[in-house]
């Protein structure tokens, strides 16, 4: 299952990079109507078809397609097999996030790509893509075997989510730039019109600028785990490895957000910008999901203890034990 | 147990393979139409064509245009063989002597008053041919038909992307297919594209009146049949963008007005 995890995380990321090229190459109405492409049903339009940029507005459609296809054997697996009843409905989440990830990229196309609704549909994406990365995570040996030495740090926890939510905010940000056209609202780099600050102003300017400051916060906040990492829990290989990746894609991803604007957004520098951008949200869920472990563990526990007190009331002769087993493995699974 | 989770996988299948995907006029004149002779049926006041003069003139390039861009049209196969030799775009149609500018809307902007005109009948024209619009730059009136040609052995789509009408975006995937559109609001200009060829764009210029025409090449263009007047002409370039000359037409009477634009902005003198 853990495979099958990592294999829909992986597919997602071909699915973000798909997506990013539709609006790096302009290419969203290239196929006017939704769900049929041109007619015909989306399965069935002749490939002597896909030239010119259907090819890639109808490839990310297939990609899609594939990827909600992929998320139905994920929930229906996890639904099935996992002991863990929260993680089944996490999978059945996931499904209805991909669901309504599709009904929104349908009604981007529709509407004739209402930045609101664009941006919503890549704000979406980047959160079905931390759920795939956090069921791969979730069903991993490592977070399934034991939870017993997990680091519990209060302050790793705070330092990690709040880099979570800014790298999600800046992702947020990029996409409203993206999807307002405002790419190259200040078209030089690392100065802006020659200034250290734009000394000229407009919505789009705004909206650019705050995606550059934005990537200074993101580095900063970065910068400041891996650096509290180092002083606090340096032989924590669970963590330190992904602050260690972390640093190194935030440096590729600052580094490909220049050469986007220096390339006048070439479409495949501007759409490995995005995928860069996925990356390191999803490198730093890890890391915080990983500081939350301890939590999640005591959550377990908690549960299990409630099962086993209401098994107590019921007067059922069960052990702790049993109990235990009745909850984290009805179905045979490994706990 | 297992009804349930066979309800349910078969839920998820059913909405999944059902709902993921996203998305994912004539050819151009340099003359205006002619006004409707009065016998129509709106109530108002119509033009006496036998009063009316016309505006002639001329568009002139005061400078150097920069170069039209290449454009490789080798994502389409279709479009590549179709398309002979270089393609350019169409930004700037300048004259063979360099100092005139075509594909310049030009047209009565202000001072007509409360005239009526009939709607014409005759159908606009645009057609995707040889993986272009043509024409580039075309003029018709509110609730005109316009008829939209895809003529290409290729898909086209056709994206009109107007702030005062209806916006609308149409596939035309088969050679030889047709729709017709109107627009119910005057705008000048209403923005083509094809997103499937990022190379084609077209203009239209949506008017409640029928004075206005296209520059040729040479620059030239004719508004005939305008009734006396003072009137506010503007002229329109998709790169230059716009500027404004004003114009006093007696009975009869025939006037010149030049229009220049210089790639750093436009000026213009009657």
């Amino acid at each position: 299952m853990h495979r099958f995890a990592k294999l829909l995380a992986a597919a997602t990321v071909v699915l973000i990079l798909a997506g990013s090229l539709v609006t790096s190459h302009d290419a969203g109405l290239s196929v006017p109507d939704w769900p049929t492409s041109y007619g015909w049903n989306m399965f069935t339009f002749p490939p002597s078809m896909w030239v010119a940029n259907i090819l890639y507005e109808h490839g990310h459609r297939l990609i899609a397609s594939s990827v909600g296809f992929l998320t139905i054997i994920m929930a229906a697996w996890l639904w099935l097999a996992e002991p863990r009843r929260w993680l089944r409905w996490f999978g059945v989440a996931a499904l209805g996030a991909v669901v309504a990830q599709g009904i929104l990229g349908g009604i981007t196309v529709l509407f004739f790509l209402p930045a609101a609704v664009s941006t919503a549909h890549a704000g979406l994406a980047e959160i079905f893509f931390c759920m795939t990365v956090a069921i791969a995570l979730f069903t991993s040996p490592g977070w399934v075997a034991s939870d017993a030495g997990a680091v519990d740090d209060a302050r790793l926890r705070r330092i990690a989510t709040a880099a979570t939510a800014l790298v999600y905010s800046q992702i947020i940000v990029g996409a409203a730039m993206r999807h307002t056209g405002a790419g190259l609202a200040i078209p030089d780099f690392p100065l802006m019109f020659g200034h250290v600050v734009p000394d000229h102003w407009s919505p789009a300017i705004a909206v650019h600028f705050a995606h550059r400051m934005g990537a200074l916060v993101v580095t900063c906040a970065i910068l400041m785990a891996f650096a509290y990492l180092r002083a606090h829990h340096r032989t924590r290989r669970e963590l330190m490895r992904p602050a260690t990746l972390l640093l190194a894609l935030v440096a590729v991803q600052v580094t490909l957000g220049a050469f986007t604007v220096l390339s006048q957004r070439n479409p495949w520098i501007n759409s490995f910008h995005v995928v860069g951008g996925a990356l390191v949200l999803t490198t730093s869920l890890v890391l915080t999901l990983r500081s939350w472990r301890v939590r999640f563990a005591s959550a377990q526990s908690s549960q299990r203890e409630q099962s086993t007190q209401t098994q107590s009331t019921q007067s059922v002769p069960v052990s702790a034990a049993s109990a235990v087993s009745a909850v984290s493995a009805p179905r045979g699974a490994r706990t | 147990m297992l009804l349930r989770n066979a309800w349910v996988g078969l839920a998820g299948i059913t909405l999944a393979l059902n709902l993921v995907a996203c998305g994912g006029g004539g050819e151009t004149s340099n003359k205006s139409a002619e006004p409707s002779s009065p016998s129509g049926t709106p109530a108002g006041q119509k033009v006496d064509t036998a009063t009316a003069g016309d505006v002639k003139g001329v568009v002139n390039l005061d400078g150097v245009a920069p170069k039209n861009e290449a454009i490789k049209m080798n994502a389409d196969p279709v479009c590549l063989r179709e398309a002979k030799g270089a393609q350019m775009s169409e930004a700037y149609e300048v004259g063979d002597d360099g100092k005139t500018l075509g594909n310049v809307f030009v047209y009565v902007k202000d001072g007509l008053g409360n005239y009526v005109y009939d709607t014409p009948t005759e159908t606009a024209k645009i057609d995707q041919k040889e993986c272009r619009y043509h024409p580039h730059v075309f003029g018709m009136r509110v609730n005109q038909p316009l008829e939209i040609i895809n003529s290409d052995p290729t898909l086209h789509n056709i994206h009109a992307m107007p702030k005062s009408n209806s916006e609308f975006n149409n596939g035309q995937p088969i050679q030889g297919m047709k729709m017709t559109h109107t627009f119910d609001k005057k705008e000048v200009m209403v923005p083509f594209k094809c997103d499937v060829h990022g190379w084609m764009n077209a203009y239209v210029g949506v008017l409640d009146h029928p004075y206005f025409a296209v520059t040729d090449k040479s620059g030239k263009f004719e508004i005939k049949s305008l009734p006396p007047g003072t009137y506010t002409l503007e002229a329109w370039h998709e790169k230059f963008g716009t500027q404004t000359a004003s114009v006093t037409l007696g009975p009869k009477e025939s006037k010149d007005v030049t229009f220049s634009f210089k790639p750093s902005g436009p000026t213009a003198t009657n």
